[in-house]
């Protein structure tokens, strides 16, 4: 038992905190991530993590809740990312560098002015690269309670948000409103990476949103399987993550461990390079079938989309 | 204002603006914003680990865009070009925090890294900046035709025998090795900033390409004086200004693409 956990690990309170927390954020960020994913979106929803960032020194500066801030400047710049043209492929990429490029010139100011007003030398650490470790257990239920807001919104899309993600004709034809539906999933996207940013920093952020989603996504066609099996990989990744990182104190001798992120990423990073190895695609052959047998549907129309996108 | 270390600063200042405003026009042509997003910030990563080998930061910088440009190359060939890139970035990063857990760096190192030290440029650091730059312009006056065929005109390039994935790495490695020259500078965060703003704003006075590559040059340039002019005046982050003047310019082109619009006025 030693031999994998390090003395400690089951009974210490932080690590217990982040066993919890890492487990809800993998799962929220993994459901939405599958249609960021599949829409194409990675670069914003990176790019929000950087805007949630700028909302939170902004509210480190101001003295307002951090949260309010991570969530409230992902939700603006999810919204300036519309107005420019984010619905438009063509102007998706630049309209989303644009909105990210300002955001860090704000950030710049404001993590300027945090640190020669108040001289808190751990913030601009702590807002870039957040930790794990360092969350406060009460800030646990306002994460869950979000997550399932977050996730209950997506359910509640489920069907538009589909068919939007692979046809915008067949979409319109159904009189759906093409840009609100896009427009309802940017700002979830950016409570659920606001959300993330502020429990698990946001490098963590992108990786669990993006990496289990595109591994999965190159594994299945059905939309539910890739969620089911993304959710799978980011907690199982970020359980080993914390696993690692918390018996790595033990491992270096300086007993300066490596960061939890590390980990994490890492991980995830090896789960997207495995599921695009030729062997596993084979053997999981089974994972694609599913969906593509189905009649002459919407569904169908839906799956060929998807299997020539993926 | 212009003498002692503030002529460094111009001078260094005024040739990012120019590498940016040529290397920035064909990131936003090519929809490439996201790598010359990722590329700076993970060369970032670079950084941080030369300074904890003791090596010249130079070099962890170069070492590190080159290995984003080519793995985001590499792997986009079996992925989404944005999922992979997403995952090269962050992983890139997290390297980055681990290097940084396993030095005693003070954290304004950190910050400078990430948002640069425009007003803190030594006479030393011109020259190479300065080579580094005529580099980046020569590759791109290289690839200048393939890299607009295979941008506006996929077919027409497939049929002439271009490969659109090699153009794109070798586009990649020019945005890495302005990277590699700028981040010192003027820090990972600003020089993306530089590459979309003035950009997208020429993009939307003209049609005609070798004038709005022209715009964006000057354009970058009047972004990046009035921003050390004002960083001179009120000591806030350069950084900060430049994104604001790059957000203004962009959003004085939408309105005259509105106004265009609405008049029916032609561009050439």
């Amino acid at each position: 038992m030693h031999i994998l956990f390090e003395p400690g690990f089951f009974t210490c309170g932080p690590v217990r905190v982040a066993l919890v927390i890492g487990a809800v954020t993998a799962l929220t960020s993994a459901v939405v991530g599958v249609f960021t994913v599949v829409r194409s979106q990675s670069f914003a929803g990176h790019a929000l993590t950087d805007v949630a960032t700028t909302g939170g020194s902004g509210a480190f500066f101001l003295g307002i809740s951090p949260l309010l801030g991570f969530i409230g400047g992902g939700v603006i710049g999810a919204g300036a990312m519309d107005l420019i043209g984010v619905q438009r492929i063509r102007s998706r990429d630049m309209a989303t560098g644009i909105v990210l490029g300002s955001a860090t010139g704000l950030a710049a100011l404001f993590l300027y002015l945090d640190t020669t007003t108040s001289a808190t030398t751990g913030a601009t650490q702590q807002i870039l690269f957040g930790s794990i470790f360092t969350i406060e257990p009460a800030t646990i239920p306002l994460v869950v309670i979000l997550s399932a807001l977050t996730l209950a919104v997506i359910g509640l899309i489920y069907r538009p948000l589909l068919l939007s993600s692979f046809s915008a004709e067949l979409t319109r034809a159904r009189g759906i409103n093409l840009r609100g539906v896009g427009l309802l999933f940017m700002i979830t996207m950016a409570v659920s990476v606001g959300l993330s940013s502020i429990a698990v920093g946001s490098i963590l952020s992108t990786a669990l949103l993006i990496g289990p989603a595109a591994a999965s996504v190159r594994l299945t066609n059905s939309l539910r399987a890739a969620m089911i099996l993304a959710s799978v990989l980011g907690v199982v990744a970020t359980w080993l993550g914390i696993l690692f990182a918390y018996d790595s104190f033990y491992w270096i001798p300086s007993g300066q461990a490596l960061p939890v992120s590390f980990f994490i990423v890492s991980l995830v990073f090896v789960f997207y390079l495995i599921s695009g190895l030729d062997v596993v695609r084979r053997n999981l052959g089974w994972l694609k079938a599913e969906r593509l047998t189905t009649g002459s549907t919407p569904q169908s129309a839906l799956a060929l989309a998807s299997k020539v996108e993926l | 204002m212009f003498t002692g270390f503030m002529a460094n600063a111009w001078q260094a200042a005024t040739i990012v603006a120019i590498v940016a405003g040529v290397v920035g026009f064909f990131v936003v042509l090519r929809g490439s914003a996201f790598a010359a997003h990722a590329i700076p910030n993970g060369a970032f990563a670079g950084a941080a680990g030369a300074n904890l080998l003791a090596v010249n930061p130079l070099i962890g910088l170069g070492v590190f865009s080159l290995g984003a440009a080519l793995g985001i190359g590499a792997m986009s060939r079996r992925g989404r070009p944005d999922a992979v890139t997403a995952l090269t970035l962050v992983m890139m990063l997290a390297l980055g925090a681990a290097f940084l857990s396993q030095s005693t760096q003070y954290e304004p190192e950190i910050f400078s890294l990430l948002f640069g030290e425009i007003l803190g440029v030594s006479s030393s650091q011109i020259l190479p900046v300065a080579v580094l730059g005529v580099v980046c312009i020569v590759a791109v006056a290289v690839l200048y035709r393939r890299l607009l065929l295979t941008s506006i005109a996929p077919e027409i390039a497939a049929a002439r025998g271009l490969r659109p994935q090699r153009i794109e790495t070798a586009f990649l490695v020019v945005v890495a090795c302005a990277t590699t020259m700028t981040v010192p500078v003027v820090g990972a965060l600003l020089i993306f900033t530089l590459m979309i703003g003035p950009p997208a704003a020429a993009r939307c006075f003209t049609n005609r390409t070798e004038r709005a590559m022209l715009g964006s040059v000057v354009i970058a340039l009047l972004t990046v004086w009035m921003a050390i002019a004002c960083s001179y005046e009120t000591n806030w982050p350069v950084g900060f200004y430049v994104s604001v003047f790059s957000a203004t310019w962009y959003g004085v082109g939408r309105v005259f693409v509105a106004w265009r619009k609405t008049h029916g006025v032609h561009l050439e």
